[in-house]
């Protein structure tokens, strides 16, 4: 029997594997992918938690809803960023962007 | 029989899922990462249907699959230079690769083991229905405000975009 456990561990599986993808690749839009494998694993938590302790409500779903939305706004803003540095350094190796490090 | 094919369709799903994210971080090649990564989004949109959350799949797919997606790949030709092949590459040493590597493996560990050993509220049966009405009566109901906010987010995320993109007039 599938239950909560099983859907809340897949989901930290996903976590886990886009925290490593963070913290250990060197191009910005690699980063910029891991980081939606962590939104994913998030919303995977939210209706799993809402199906199995709430099913009578919906909230959880709608959570998930606006988490898609801040993404869907996070990836417009943050690929227009990388283009932008892109023309400045003509890279987008995370190793290059150290201006504002002293 | 209906838990076993529940089993192996959760199962199955899962798989497919987490592989394709190991791909996504493993890959060498840019755009190898960012097909896993549809694969990954449709994984994760075939666990929502099986979670119940018909709609929620559907958004996940048309966003997701659809159009971030689209925009990843338009965004890694765009800043390509040369080959695809190694455009991916890991970290610069072996230290923050081990160091990203214990740091993953110990937040799953840990998260893993206390939802493991956690006891839940024993689980309902989903009342029949049309999850979407609740969806649409929470959404232009008691959080309106959260949804107006939301459409003005992405509109001016999108105008922002465009305008960092555009990049100076000369």
């Amino acid at each position: 029997m599938v239950g909560l456990s099983h859907y809340l561990i897949l989901a930290s599986l996903l976590f886990g594997i886009g925290l490593y993808g963070v913290l250990s690749k060197r191009s910005a839009v690699a980063v910029l992918m891991s980081i939606e494998l962590m939104l994913n694993a998030v919303n995977i938590n939210f209706i799993a938690i809402n199906r199995f302790l709430q099913p009578a409500q919906t909230t959880g779903q709608l959570f998930a809803i606006f988490v898609i939305v801040v993404a869907a706004a996070e990836v417009a803003v943050g690929l227009a960023l990388i283009l932008s540095i892109y023309r400045l350094r003509k890279s987008v190796d995370l190793n290059d962007f150290n201006l504002m490090k002293w | 029989m209906t838990m076993t094919i529940q089993n192996l369709v959760f199962a199955s799903l899962g798989g497919i899922t987490v592989l394709a994210a190991l791909g996504v971080v493993l890959s060498k090649n840019m755009v190898h990462s960012a097909l896993f990564l549809v694969l990954t989004f449709l994984g994760v949109g075939g666990i929502y249907f099986n979670l119940g959350a018909g709609f929620l799949a559907l958004v996940q797919i048309l966003v997701y699959a659809g159009a971030i997606s689209v925009l990843m790949i338009f965004a890694i030709m765009l800043v390509m230079k040369g080959e695809a092949g190694g455009s991916n590459p890991p970290g610069p040493s072996l230290g923050s690769r081990l160091w990203g590597i214990y740091l993953a493996v110990l937040l799953t560990l840990g998260l893993g083991a206390s939802i493991w050993f956690s006891q839940w509220a024993p689980g309902q049966a989903a009342p029949p229905g049309d999850k979407v009405k609740g969806l649409a009566g929470l959404m232009l109901g008691n959080y309106v405000v959260a949804f107006e906010m939301a459409a003005i987010l992405l509109l001016l995320a999108v105008v922002g975009a465009i305008i960092l993109a555009k990049g100076d007039e000369k």
